[in-house]
């Protein structure tokens, strides 16, 4: 049996988490919530992350629009989505959940407005 | 003058959780002043996800989570005013603000909800040796110029000081291109939540250095580099430990200070540990009919918790502008023991708990494997068992009236204790 310390990062709470890899599959401690469990096995198998940056508009109260991805997307194609992020510009207004873009990287995660921005 | 029954200081998080409260319980006549171009305090700067699980059970962006608040304000037709700065505020509830449009007013409340939040500690506040050249930067100010005003801060940078804004600040320039070099904190441990080690650090392979600390800044113009070295257990930099960075920027990221120069002008009493004004179980402070909640009253890393405290804040204010609020001032009061840096509230009047009390309260260092010991006076109420205390996570406990109401007690003590 081996056995792993994770800490959880679904939420700021941040468990501590004891995972033990048996036959019957992970085994998890220390999770206060079933999204420690999720969490953990992603973790060891493939790891995701939820991406949080900022665009371009233009016509807005702001110059800059933050956005998100709608869903983690894994790791190991932050940088890549970055860099298409960086090409867009957006005409405001805008309202929080507009798609930004659609099907990043054909991960089947879309790029959406984290706020809404008025004319 | 103008007339309101609560007037509302501050529109972040706090102040609008507090104004949609006293609303719903019956307050009409509310004012929310904000000195910022729009409402949502912080959070809007905050474009990392991480907030509201436990209010919505959602993950959202820091904007997200107050926009749901500005649309339910917005929507109950609660009175505010942005752009507008509270000067001062005296011990009879009159608030002097200014602004553009309406120029000098004096506002007369029943009650005010003080809801500033705090600011940043500046390179003034702590000595760093070396010149001043520009690229050094507070974190909060560098997540600011990078998210609402697109501007980038530099290519090749050192952050002083782990608090969350810091980790969070050394993923998002790393994302945006730059090289984040070290993060270097004086402590043996980091002030941010270990998930921000994690997915702030840890993803992007960015060192953190503890015990360590910057001793030298080097540059004329534009900052050219740091000098950073160990440090022994008085904080004094161990000869022979020094690391030398080329970097043209230096972050700060040396913790937060509640904003409490209005309270003290209104002769509230203020707490030395939490920098923030002494309140009771109702967020009242020492003034009557002056309640304060959120970061101006001690610093909150989750702002669940905020919005959490502002509600008890805003009914209580409706309580108190109905003549509901007890406000009989013998209770007892909470004094933190071994291991724990502060207790929020201060002072409790229990005939005003409805049926649980809430503490927050943080520890002075890393533990494992111990338990939080509650008592009245000498007699044990509650142990809560924690594998894990930090001083950078806050803790929240409840504790039932039931078990401490028909008792007769001075002191609720916490303190944290080995287990058996
Ligand atoms: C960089 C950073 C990252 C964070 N990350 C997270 C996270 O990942 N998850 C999480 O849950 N929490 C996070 N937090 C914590 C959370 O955002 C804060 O605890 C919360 O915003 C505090 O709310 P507040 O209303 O007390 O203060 P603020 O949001 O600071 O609002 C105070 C408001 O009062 C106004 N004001 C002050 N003085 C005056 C005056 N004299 N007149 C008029 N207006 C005034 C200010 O302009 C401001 O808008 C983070 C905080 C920071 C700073
Ligand atoms: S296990 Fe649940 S409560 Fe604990 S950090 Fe993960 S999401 Fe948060």
């Amino acid at each position: 049996m081996d056995k792993q310390e994770l800490t959880c990062i679904s939420c700021p709470i941040g468990c501590h988490l004891e995972v033990t890899n048996t036959e019957q599959g992970y085994v998890i401690r220390g999770n206060q919530c079933k999204r420690g469990e999720t969490y953990a096995i992603s973790e060891l198998t493939s790891p995701t992350r939820v991406l949080t940056s900022t665009i371009g508009v233009k016509g807005g109260f702001l110059n800059r629009l933050p956005v998100r991805t709608n869903s983690p997307i894994p790791k190991d194609k932050l940088f890549a989505v970055m860099e298409i992020i960086n090409t867009v510009i957006v005409n405001a207004p805008i309202k929080a959940g507009d798609i930004i873009l659609k099907n990043l990287l054909g991960t089947g995660v879309d790029l959406i407005a984290s706020r809404s921005i008025s004319e | 003058m103008l007339k309101y029954d609560v007037v509302v200081i501050g529109g972040g998080p706090a102040g609008l959780a507090a104004a949609i409260e006293a609303k719903n319980d019956g307050v009409d006549n509310i004012l929310v002043i904000e000195r910022d171009k729009e409402l949502g305090g912080i959070l809007q700067q905050c474009i990392h996800n991480g907030f509201g699980l436990h209010v919505f059970k959602e993950e959202l962006t820091g904007p997200e989570y107050a926009e749901r608040f500005i649309e339910e304000l917005k929507s109950m037709n609660i009175e505010y005013k942005i752009n507008t700065m509270v000067l001062s505020l005296t011990e009879d509830k009159t608030v002097h603000a200014i602004n553009p449009k309406d120029g000098y007013m004096t506002i007369q409340a029943r009650a005010v909800i003080l809801a500033m939040g705090c600011r940043e500690r500046t390179a003034g506040a702590i000595n760093i040796p070396g010149t001043r050249p520009s690229g050094v930067f507070t974190a909060g100010t560098a997540q600011r110029y990078i998210n609402m005003d697109g501007y980038m801060v530099g290519k090749r940078v050192v952050i002083l000081g782990s608090g969350d804004i810091g980790l969070i600040m050394a993923r998002r320039l790393t994302l945006e291109g730059a090289k984040v070099l070290a993060v270097v904190e004086l402590m043996p441990f980091s002030g941010g939540l270990t998930r921000n080690i994690v997915q702030c650090l840890d993803d992007y392979n960015i060192p953190l250095y503890l015990n360590h600390t910057v001793i030298n800044v080097k540059g004329n113009h534009r900052l050219e580099g740091v000098t950073i070295a160990k440090v022994d257990d008085k904080k004094r930099p161990i000869p022979g430990t020094e690391i030398d960075y080329d970097c043209d920027t230096l972050l700060l990221s040396i913790g937060l200070i509640p904003e409490n120069e209005l309270t003290a002008g209104a002769g509230a009493e203020i707490d030395l540990r939490t920098s923030g004004p002494v309140v009771n179980e109702s967020m009242e402070t020492t003034v009557e009919g002056v309640f304060a909640c959120g970061n101006v009253v001690h610093v909150h890393d989750l702002v669940d918790f905020v919005t959490e405290e502002s509600k008890r804040a805003g009914r209580s204010v409706a309580k108190y502008i109905k003549n509901q609020l007890s406000n009989n001032r013998t209770g007892f009061e909470t004094k933190g023991l071994e291991g724990v840096s502060y207790i929020v509230p201060q002072k409790v009047n229990i005939d005003n708990v409805d049926k649980n009390l809430e503490l927050f309260l943080r520890v002075s260092k890393v533990y494992n494997h111990v338990k939080l010991v509650i008592k009245a006076d000498q007699e044990t109420v509650k142990e809560i068992k924690k594998r894990h205390l930090a001083p950078g996570e806050m803790e929240h406990i409840i504790l039932a009236k039931a078990l401490l109401e028909d008792k007769n007690f001075k002191n609720l003590t916490v303190e944290v204790k080995e287990e058996d």
